[in-house]
């Protein structure tokens, strides 16, 4: 057990753990399917292979890596529209650095620039706005991205270029919300899942009250959880818990953080400056409706695509991947035929294979210690 | 992007623009506190508070123990110096060593 010494409090991890299993046993005598749980966001994914959680559960629990990795979703078709606009020679293309190694269908970001494109990683969007202030003369573009947790520091952004009135600063905007698509997931007929890990930092803005609907109309349990090893291990039990007692509640195992109602002035900032988007195309899970967010018309001159008319264009996930089986929780990465052959960290063909949030760059990267836990 | 990494606000940089100087394991950047603001409250009433920031903006303030065990578990997940080599990196990033 090399991991378990690497928590906080080890013994608490063991009660947890030892927890788990009974509540599974028991929950195991009334049926013969195991219980799935969707954590839904990237940053639990990462922590749950880093600390080895799966080798440790109890046969009947499984987890399901969710859909809300926001590089892991991006499309190809968007890579190329950012490409498209890197490649013109007034724009410097600003993005978060996960996004550049996300393959589109005319390669990556950090191809593009090798070929002679200025695409230059930031932290934030005010380090973009700054790289305005200081460059005049030429255009300089954020790609935004990210779920609620970063939408409202784009939004900040955009409202204090308005106000300053920097001219040369616009956004490709691609932020989405995971809450339209959490329900498309919920109403595909052969949805596995029996409870969610809610995301923690999507929840710490938005609050705990948009999940209700997975409770009340989808019978379905969600606990929303902190980042910790065992944050995760107690939401775990917290599902298991319910699932075992048939219950369908919301419960917040991360009050430190979020509240019911979210950040209003994040909300505030949303609201003033984006719309939903009719549609938006998710990697591996095609088009969701009302999932995606855009600027509204008052601040539409600082729409990248508007600005460069740049024509959205759509390209087939590449047959092979089977990114969308994994999102949804109906294959485990190794299963895919190109995970480790064709898809590899240093030469992904799918998002899920690029940032260390991504499920099959997690399996890859760990699964080698499993064994050893 | 998606984890937010703590600090603490050391000085209050511009009122209008809501900006503050975060310390973030002994780096010092410029971060929008507005989402942390307290309404009807200077920003000079977050001194010393900690805060969970997510690229450049506080989201969330957190006692001064939960931000010592983010940054326990954040280095220890590898996502720590990351995070700091991306702040440093930054493009014309506001950032600086604390000495
Ligand atoms: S191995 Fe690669 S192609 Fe297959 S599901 Fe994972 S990211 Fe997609």
């Amino acid at each position: 057990m090399r991991f378990v010494d690497e928590f906080r409090d080890p013994e608490l991890a063991d009660r947890l753990f030892s927890e788990i299993a009974r509540v599974a046993e028991r929950i195991g005598r009334t049926r013969t399917r195991p219980v799935t749980v969707m954590e839904v966001c990237g940053g639990h994914t990462h922590t749950i292979f880093r600390y080895a959680l799966e080798s440790r559960m109890p046969e009947n629990v499984e987890f399901a890596h969710g859909p809300g990795c926001p590089v892991c979703v991006l499309p190809m078709g968007r890579i190329d529209d950012a490409i498209a606009i890197a490649r013109r020679p007034e724009v410097i293309f600003t993005t978060f650095g996960d996004a550049m190694r996300v393959p589109g269908a005319q390669g990556t970001l950090l191809q593009a620039r090798a070929a002679g494109a200025d695409v230059r990683m930031v932290y934030s969007p005010l380090d973009a706005l700054a790289l305005a202030r200081a460059n005049p003369e030429r255009q300089v573009v954020f790609f935004a991205l990210g779920f609620e947790t970063t939408a409202p520091s784009t939004a900040l952004t955009v409202l204090r270029a308005a106000a300053e009135g920097i001219g040369n600063f616009s956004i490709m905007c691609q932020h989405i919300t995971i809450i339209p698509t959490l329900r498309a997931l919920l109403s595909q007929d052969d949805f596995r899942v029996d409870g969610f890990i809610g995301p923690g930092h999507v929840s710490m803005v938005i609050g705990t009250r948009p999940y209700d609907f997975i409770a009340s109309e989808f019978h379905r349990p969600l606990v929303v959880a902190g980042f910790e090893p065992l944050d995760i291990l107690q939401s775990l039990l917290m599902v298991l818990r319910q699932v075992d007692a048939c219950t369908a509640r919301i419960e917040n195992q991360y009050a430190r953080v979020v509240y019911a109602d979210g950040n209003p002035a994040a909300m505030a900032a949303i609201d003033r400056v984006y719309e939903t988007r009719p549609a938006c195309e998710w990697r591996g899970l095609g088009t969701i409706a009302g999932s995606g967010l855009s600027l509204r018309p008052a601040w539409r001159a600082f729409d990248a695509e508007q600005r460069f008319a740049v024509i959205p264009h759509h390209v087939a996930d590449p047959g092979a991947c089977r990114c969308g089986d994994v999102l949804t929780g109906r294959i485990r990465p190794t299963q895919c035929p190109a995970f480790g052959t064709s898809c590899t960290p240093d030469c992904p063909s799918g998002a899920l294979m690029v940032s260390s949030e991504g499920a099959c760059a997690a399996y890859y990267q760990y699964q080698g210690q499993k064994g050893a836990a | 992007m998606c984890l937010g990494i703590p600090g603490q606000v050391t000085a209050i940089l511009d009122e209008e623009s809501a900006m503050a100087e975060v310390e973030i394991s002994g780096v010092r950047r410029a971060v929008n506190v507005l989402c942390v603001a307290e309404t009807g409250h200077p920003l000079s009433s977050l001194l010393g508070t900690w805060v969970l920031v997510h690229v450049g903006f506080a989201m969330s303030r957190i006692e001064e123990d939960e931000a010592r065990e983010t940054l326990r578990l954040l280095a220890e997940i590898g996502e720590l110096d990351s995070e700091l080599a991306t702040m440093r990196a930054s493009a014309q990033a506001p950032a600086r060593d604390h000495e």
